[in-house]
């Protein structure tokens, strides 16, 4: 495939968290907000984007054996980064995500395109596969946390357009679950009707 | 994929080197990133003892070990020149309904309370959050916990006088629990240094 | 007493899975049926203990005494990627067939953010090595129940006349949804 279809199709066809079901922690810890949602999928595909730079570049220096630690270990590195550089430079978004910026580490997201691409093919394909998946991922769970923060909080990014509670449960638990529930059969009706 | 023979000396190796080089990049940038963080903490301190203790111009800052509880608490004595205008302690509770909720109170000398802020806390949004909002937490202000049973202030389910959050009980009990900390340890201070 | 406390608290107040969005992936992914569902619980029951007490070792002898804090990411996941590579090893040898039935998930258990998730909890909220211990045995237990629990309310789901936008994933989560807020329902028992 070219580079423009490699890019793109983190966003709907193989977007990791409402088809290919990946991520699900972070996507339904931490979309409380849409702000909150935004800010880890930018985190996250910061991650994404070197770790499957650094993977893709150093591919083939590596045993077979321990690639999934190592491709670990590599990960790690950079939420340490992350991870850091928030607590310093983006103390309140840090402490929103508390600790599910750590958790990156084990997104499925991340450790499944190292393994399934990034430790398969050329730095430039890894890099955009890196940055479309990230993207997709940050737009899955901006779009769940804007639907949370509207229902739940009548507010849009921090914009309150209702002076009221908002139904609560929505920014609750069970709110989470039943969001994306309903976000993934829309997505999924939509994308049947694109291909129909 | 992997030109490399996975032989038990290259694994070995090979985990060690990437182990050994992500060790450092984290370090580096943790030196990097030391200023800020701890710029950042400095900045929310100052700023929570501001709003309890409005009007300092410089401050005394001590340690002292509560009653109960396994930290000391932090004792901020505050003077606006010379004169002490009061004592903001940075105080804490395990028993909020997501554990740890830490409160800078401020005290003023006769020991009415000024105001109360929240400062760390992973209470239910919506819900236990409430408690950083002024029409709980302005229940404390001007009280005095030498007016009450014990020194102590207590929701009213408790045959107290706050206002629990509704759905919110234990948030609410866990609020007092920390001002109740803080009052019994500036009492202590208080009688220490008499 | 406060170790009872801890168990309520992580089993049913603050259940990992249904109000701490910890572990997901598998109870989403596992949870199909009984057998893998019981199988993977009791892996999960022995990796979680045994990575929380060694990470809390870790961090209270090497990284808080020098001043390491920053290497908890790296340090924490490498022990647990090694414990899933032991786990795997001993269970080959010692039971080939749950081996067999585990398959991918075996190695999925590294990347199960509860078990990190827990280990990091547990330096958080300041445990003692025993309090940390029961907290990830109560954990575990927690998940097992979530797990269960979900297996058996999809095992039914099969048999339900589901709209058919919300086949599958959908429906399920939904489902999830509904359990946790019966969960919430525990709120008040112990805080911890």
């Amino acid at each position: 495939m070219n580079q423009m279809q490699n890019f793109t199709k983190g966003f709907f066809k193989e977007n990791p968290v409402f088809v290919m079901l990946l991520g699900m922690c972070p996507a339904l810890a931490v979309t409380n907000s849409a702000v909150n949602g935004l800010g880890m999928g930018l985190a996250t595909t910061f991650v994404l984007v070197m770790s499957n730079f650094v993977i893709s570049l150093i591919k083939n220096l590596i045993p077979s054996k321990v690639r999934i630690p190592t491709f670990i270990v590599v990960i790690a590195s950079f939420v340490t980064i992350v991870d850091l550089s928030m607590a310093g430079f983006l103390p309140g978004l840090h402490e929103q995500l508390g600790i599910f910026i750590p958790l990156i580490v084990v997104n499925c997201v991340v450790l499944g395109r190292a393994e399934a691409f990034a430790s398969k093919n050329t730095l430039g394909s890894s890099i955009v596969d890196g940055l479309g998946m990230g993207l997709g991922f940050a737009m899955a769970l901006t779009m769940l946390g804007a639907v949370r923060e509207i229902f739940g909080n009548y507010s849009f990014f921090g914009y309150k357009f209702i002076d009221a509670d908002g139904i609560l449960v929505f920014i609750l638990s069970p709110g989470a679950f039943i969001a994306l529930g309903f976000l993934i059969a829309l997505v999924n009706q939509i994308t049947k009707k694109a291909k129909a | 994929m992997a030109k490399k023979e996975s032989t038990f000396l290259n694994m070995f190796l090979t985990l060690l080197i990437v182990t050994a080089i992500s060790s450092l990049a984290a370090s580096a940038v943790y030196n990097l990133t030391k200023g800020p963080i701890a710029e950042v903490a400095r900045l929310k301190q100052q700023k929570a003892i501001e709003q309890v203790m409005p009007g300092f111009t410089s401050y005394n800052e001590f340690k002292v070990m509560p009653e109960t509880g396994k930290d000391s608490l932090i004792f901020f004595k505050a003077f606006k020149g010379e004169e002490e205008i009061g004592v903001a302690i940075n105080s804490y509770t395990y028993v909020g309904y997501s554990g740890l909720i830490k409160i800078m109170v401020g005290f003023q000398p006769d020991g009415a309370i000024e105001n109360v802020e929240v400062l760390v806390q992973k209470e239910t949004p919506g819900l236990g959050t409430k408690m950083a909002e002024p029409k709980f937490k302005d229940q404390f202000v001007g009280k005095n916990l030498a007016d009450f049973n014990n020194h102590e202030i207590l929701v009213t389910k408790d045959g107290g006088v706050i206002d629990a959050i509704t759905a919110a009980t234990i948030t609410s009990r866990a609020f007092c629990d920390a001002v109740n900390r803080a009052y019994r340890a500036l009492e202590e201070n208080k009688k220490e240094n008499k | 007493m406060e170790y009872i406390i801890i168990i309520i608290g992580s089993v049913l107040v603050s259940n990992i899975v249904l109000a701490n969005f910890l572990g997901i992936c598998p109870f989403l992914g596992v949870s199909g049926k009984l057998t893998t569902a019981s199988g993977m619980s009791g892996a999960v029951l022995f990796v979680m203990t045994v990575a929380t007490i060694i990470t809390w070792l870790i961090q209270n002898y090497i990284l808080d005494p020098f001043g390491l804090g920053f290497l908890q990411t790296i340090s924490f996941i490498l022990v647990i990627a090694s414990l899933v590579q032991v786990v795997e090893i001993i269970l080959k040898k010692v039971s080939p067939p749950l081996y067999q039935a585990l398959g991918v998930f075996l190695p999925l258990i590294t990347t199960n953010c509860a078990i990190l998730g827990v280990a990091l909890l547990a330096i958080q909220k300041e445990y003692s090595l025993v309090e940390g211990t029961v907290y990830a045995v109560g954990n575990s237990m927690g998940f097992a129940l979530a797990l269960i629990l979900f297996a058996g309310l999809r095992e039914h789901l099969e048999l339900m006349d589901v709209p058919k936008g919300m086949r599958g994933m959908p429906i399920a989560l939904v489902v999830a949804g509904i359990l946790s807020l019966a969960f919430m329902g525990f709120a008040n028992l112990v805080s911890i």
